[in-house]
């Protein structure tokens, strides 16, 4: 089994932000995961990620359990992140941004520097390598976020909604450049509100809403789902 | 190197000139050589040949030291220390206790006050570093006042305020002036190799943002431990030479947070923040700043008060060798209102202020 969460549980104080969520990924697929605002998904990313610790349940990758790891060391066994609210690190510049990442899995600078220019015109951002990250607008900032978990040869890449605030074009190439990364081998979990995106770029979709499951399915199955429809337009819109 | 041609200049003339105030002959030499350059230049090169100018050299050196350390874990790293002193106070207590206690030479002081001071800096950082920002600074301050007070209280050990005193070794200012430049070179150097290496990136990385540091595979705890480590290690470098270049120490003057923390943070800010040359220009500076205040301006000022016979330029003249504390705050205002990224970080901005017909071409 490549990926599993097992009924993971995350309190805040009293309240439960996670109640109780399973899922598998496997691996080579691109699972995507959806809910209304507030309903828990970045909370899972972090959780999957080190940043919170679970409340209750346990994460697996790979056979072994990742629960209990610090960031670092999860990012080390093969999981990238990329972050909702964009963090560049601001006054390096954008091939600095990512060769700091590509150490993770280089043993010289040189390397470093072979990795990240690598990466970095994978993710079409050579343009603007050599300008200061701070300074880019949104949609290269997106890029330089997948960029910089990539560059740390990630087996399993979290997506944070990297298509949120791109215009028309900047979105079909978002997708393209997602695809390319699958093809690449890379097993994704997306987070999006776009449904353009998810709808075209899953293989599986779960929903969730208020911290729990709604359902899980192929994007169709999903998306006609009348608890994913009460859920995002009300009890009106179930046909 | 190209970006070094300067600095390397700077040293060959650092390293030669104050020859002159010892070595017999050398100085007639150097007079030669300096003809060749314009004659209101001449005093200038002249300068380190005079012992109260080399002394006050040693102190630029000293404080390039110091001041570079700190710019690695608060310029680069990007975690402000208000606590330099107690790894600067550590290293000086190091190299006299090691007389003192051990009949053994100061000088010892320095193999054994740097990994001292690591030692301190070891476990602050391992719990403090789980704070961030401000609150770390907060744990830095009290550090500072952890070691004054173990220094002050410590009686037995460290004879409390009456301090610690050493026959100094040398009479000359000269060899001390040479060691003090040869830590300040080590120091610039063996940071710069660090900042372009591996841990440089890490350290960037952590000051920009922890959390996307921490997500990219790094151990952000560990990379802050490395950086506060090699500052606390060169500061305590600078500790030992304290002590055996001015022979007394005591628990106010070494752990003292105005005079020695507070001063590192100024040298830094001053020259510039996460600039390879930022301290050594800032430790310059604050040096000449604070011995222009502590001298009334040279006795500038009491000569004026003399003359004038104005009782009121004699309170003035008082007043301001007081006030040199003050003097600092007064400069960290004007630096960050005009120069928030340090005379080195600012440089062509201040170029242009200065010089404005210069940068016409560019």
């Amino acid at each position: 089994m490549f990926f599993e969460a097992h009924h993971i549980v995350k309190h805040f104080g009293g309240l439960s932000a996670v109640g109780g969520v399973s899922f598998r990924v496997d691996k080579g697929e691109i699972f995507g995961l959806i809910g209304p605002n507030g309903s828990g998904k970045t909370t899972i990313f972090n959780l999957i990620n080190g940043f919170h610790s679970l409340s209750h349940g346990e994460i697996f990758f790979e056979g072994a359990r990742i629960s209990g790891l610090k960031t670092h060391e999860i990012c080390r066994r093969g999981i990238g992140r990329t972050f909702q609210v964009v963090k560049p690190l601001k006054r390096m510049t954008v091939l600095d941004n990512v060769i700091a990442s590509a150490f993770l899995r280089s043993r010289t600078k040189s390397q470093a520097i072979d990795l990240a220019e690598e990466t970095i015109e994978f993710c079409g951002l050579g343009p603007c390598r050599d300008k200061p990250a701070g300074g880019l607008p949104i949609a290269s900032r997106k890029r330089l976020e997948i960029a910089r978990a990539l560059a740390t040869k990630p087996k399993l890449l979290l997506l944070d909604e990297t298509a949120a605030g791109l215009n028309h074009t900047e979105l079909e190439e978002a997708i393209e450049l997602i695809s390319r990364i699958r093809t690449a081998g890379v097993t994704i979990i997306i987070v999006e509100h776009i449904m353009k995106v998810i709808m075209t770029i899953s293989d599986r979709i779960l929903a969730i809403n208020h911290g729990l499951a709604i359902t899980e399915g192929t994007p169709k199955e999903v998306a006609t789902h009348p608890e994913v429809i009460t859920a995002y337009l009300g009890a009106d819109y179930v046909a | 190197m190209r970006q070094h041609r300067v600095p390397l200049i700077l040293l060959a003339y650092l390293a030669i000139f104050p020859l002159g105030a010892v070595v017999p002959g050398v100085l007639g030499v150097l007079q030669k050589a300096a003809s060749v350059f314009p004659e209101w230049l001449q005093v200038y090169l002249l300068w380190f040949t005079d012992t109260y100018l080399l002394n006050l050299m040693i102190l630029v050196l000293m404080w390039v030291t110091i001041g570079s350390a700190w710019n690695l874990i608060a310029g680069y790293t990007g975690q402000v220390s208000f606590g330099d002193a107690a790894f600067f106070g550590t290293g000086a207590y190091a190299a006299g206790l090691l007389s003192t206690k051990l009949g053994l030479s100061a000088w010892w002081g320095f193999l054994v006050g740097g990994p001292l001071a690591v030692l301190v800096a070891f476990p602050f950082g391992w719990i403090c570093f789980r704070l961030r920002g401000a609150y770390f600074a907060l744990a830095t301050l009290a550090l500072n006042e952890v070691m004054r007070h173990i220094a002050t209280i410590w009686q037995s050990l460290t004879k409390g305020m009456v301090g610690i005193m050493i026959m100094p070794t040398f009479v000359s200012k000269l060899p001390y002036y040479y060691i003090a430049l040869g830590l300040a070179v080590l120091s610039i150097v063996c940071i710069e190799i660090v900042v372009n290496s591996r841990w440089g990136y890490y350290f960037i990385s952590i000051r920009e943002d922890q959390d996307a540091a921490e997500s990219m595979g790094i151990d952000t705890h560990y990379y802050k431990m490395v950086s506060l480590c090699i500052a606390a290690c060169l500061t305590g470098l600078a500790g030992a030479f304290w002590m055996n270049y001015n022979g007394s120490i005591d628990p106010r003057s070494v752990f003292s947070l105005h005079d020695i923390s507070i001063m590192a943070i100024l040298v830094g800010i001053v020259g510039g923040v996460s600039t390879t040359y930022g301290p050594a220009v800032g430790a310059f500076i604050m040096v000449a700043v604070s011995e222009v205040f502590r001298t009334g301006g040279f006795g500038m000022l009491e000569g004026l008060a003399r003359m004038t016979n104005s009782p009121a330029t004699e309170v003035v003249a008082k007043y301001v060798k007081e006030a040199h504390a003050l003097s600092f705050g007064l400069l960290v205002i004007v630096i960050i209102l005009f120069l928030p990224n340090g005379v080195v970080g600012d440089w062509p901005r201040l170029k242009r202020a200065l010089w404005p017909w210069s940068g016409k071409k560019a």
